[in-house]
């Protein structure tokens, strides 16, 4: 995933991990992921961890805050792509896609990096690590949890 | 359904256009042969057409649709729901039909997907990046069409012990129906062997559990009981239908990958048209990635949770197995032009109406037409019969 030079006879400079345009809901998210931290929302009423941010708690409706998680997780599913037209992806195959559940409930997507494709296993457990992708944005990568 | 008596909705005609590569017909041109066809198969023309029913990728899709044909209808419906889209609007067009808001509707699917993109195996393109609102979450990561139907596959392997060997056996079986279909994109004989040994495009699903690119259409005609006897097709009529959806483009917000909208869908429509699975005679069930099929013979429940794979091994899905199940060929062989459900409506009525050549199931006398949309997101099932409710 680091080497992002392009394949053989592509002489364009690499291109970039696509930065998130934050918005209302998700400027908190990306900004923490910037700073090094996995944020998530907390219901005040119902104490619901959630992910991805939205206005309302998806179990009873009542207000949220930020929390911040531990960043542990288990892979709940992934596959490996190894077909992908578009850049900067098709630079980077063979690349894991997974869901990550944390260990605070949520399920987020994301990428499985630091290890070989083939070594990842559904329950694996994984932990987060960050990417700077904007001046504003940062993402949650995911290694194994040695 | 349960109309009053006379307006019970039915299926009057249907057609497919030429495909699976139109290179000469615009994407327009391909809903107006379809068009022709399912009218003149109807016995009716453009001038008793009072409702029109499409969809497509842009927004007031029907009315560019209605424009092109020359059509004024007084009822329009271009609910999208990606693949599972034409069950919802030959559902809405029953109501509509039924509730004598309208009496002919036309509905109709054209796609010229392969002369546009250039491939012959649904593998993805691209995939990743940009995304509007929400669907940024699970945009960043490069995952493809393939990929979210990979992450369901390797989930159901995990829970129920499905192997590669029992999805591949979904692409042979239906590669031997499409063998019989002169119009199949993909004829070729392939062996269990021969899927897992293709190209792995998404771990674990291999070039062969992918359904083909092709270029087509397809339309049918929903009317009332009362103004199809008076034409000179059997009458098919729609027996109960229902829809549902658990998330959009986000995966990663569907609550399990092993559970999809069927299972909503499909006991909904059963229970309205008073059936059980074990009435059904035939299926049409959309087959985007042989994943799609192993989870939608569980969800309706002709298997138990868990079950599809072993269900549909050793041609559970092949005429005289357990479920005959996509006679034509389906979109792993036969043809797929991006939203394939309007197809399976065609077919299930062709199967009604003993039109179903070589691959005709015996008496078929009700028939299911179940579609799946976006990435599992959506399903939509037709309980379609041969006779009156």
């Amino acid at each position: 995933m680091t080497d992002r030079s392009g394949p053989a006879g592509d002489e364009r400079p690499p291109k970039p991990r696509p930065a998130p345009v934050p918005d209302a809901d998700s400027a908190e998210y990306w900004a923490g992921a910037h700073d090094g931290r996995l944020v998530v929302q907390r219901c005040t009423e119902c104490d619901t961890r959630q992910l991805y941010p939205r206005d309302r708690c998806l179990v009873c409706r009542g207000p949220l805050q930020w929390v911040e998680a531990s960043g542990r997780g288990t892979v709940y599913s992934f596959t490996v792509i190894r077909q992908n037209y578009s850049r900067p992806f098709r630079d980077w195959i063979p690349y894991v896609v997974a869901l990550v559940d944390l260990e605070e409930g949520p399920r987020l997507m994301t990428n499985i990096v630091g290890c070989e494709p083939d070594a990842v296993r559904i329950g694996m457990a994984v932990r987060a690590q960050f990417e700077v992708v904007s001046d504003v944005a940062g993402i949650a990568l995911f290694s194994p949890d040695e | 359904m349960s109309a009053r008596r006379g307006r019970r909705a039915v299926i009057a005609g249907v057609a497919t256009s030429d495909y699976p590569h139109l290179p000469h017909l615009s994407e327009h041109a391909v809903h107006g042969q379809a068009a022709d066809r399912a009218l003149a198969d109807a016995g009716l023309t453009f001038a008793d057409v009072d409702g029109l029913a499409t969809t497509g990728f842009f927004p007031m899709y029907a009315t560019g649709v209605a424009e092109y044909l020359g059509l004024h209808p007084i009822y329009l419906d271009e609910t999208n729901t990606g693949g599972s889209s034409f069950e919802v609007l030959v559902e809405h067009a029953a109501y509509a039909v039924e509730a004598g808001a309208v009496d002919v509707v036309l509905v109709t699917y054209g796609s010229v997907q392969l002369s546009q993109m250039g491939r012959r195996l649904g593998t993805g393109g691209g995939g990743g990046g940009f995304a509007p609102g929400p669907a940024i979450y699970d945009a960043l990561w490069g995952n493809t069409l393939v990929g979210n139907y990979a992450l369901a596959a390797r989930r159901h392997m995990h829970e129920f012990g499905t192997t590669p060997e029992q999805l591949a056996a979904v692409a042979v079986s239906m590669r031997r129906h499409a063998a019989h279909n002169p119009q199949a994109q993909e004829r070729e004989p392939i062996t269990v062997d021969d899927v897992v040994s293709s190209r792995l495009v998404a771990d674990p699903l291999h070039k062969l559990d992918c359904c083909v690119i092709s270029d087509g259409g397809a339309a049918c005609i929903v009317t009332t009981e009362e103004r199809a006897a008076d034409l000179p097709r059997a009458p098919v009529y729609v027996l109960g239908a229902a829809h549902a959806t658990t998330h959009h483009l986000n995966m990663s917000a569907m609550p399990s990958l092993t559970l999809t909208p069927a299972a909503q869908s499909g006991p909904a429509a059963f229970a309205r048209a008073g059936i059980t699975p074990q009435d059904v005679d035939v299926a049409q069930l959309y087959d985007s990635f042989t994943i799609t099929v192993v989870l939608t013979v569980e969800d309706l429940g002709f298997c138990a949770k868990g079950e599809g794979g072993a269900f549909v091994e050793d041609g559970g899905l092949e005429l005289g197995g357990r479920l005959p199940t996509n006679t034509d060929g389906g979109g792993l062989s036969a043809c797929h032009p991006g939203m394939r459900g309007m197809f399976l409506i065609v077919e299930a009525v062709r199967q009604l109406r003993g039109e179903g050549g070589a691959t005709q199931v015996p008496n078929a006398a009700i028939a299911v037409a179940h579609g799946t949309g976006g990435m599992l997101s959506t399903g939509a099932t037709l309980v379609l019969g041969k006779e009156a409710p």
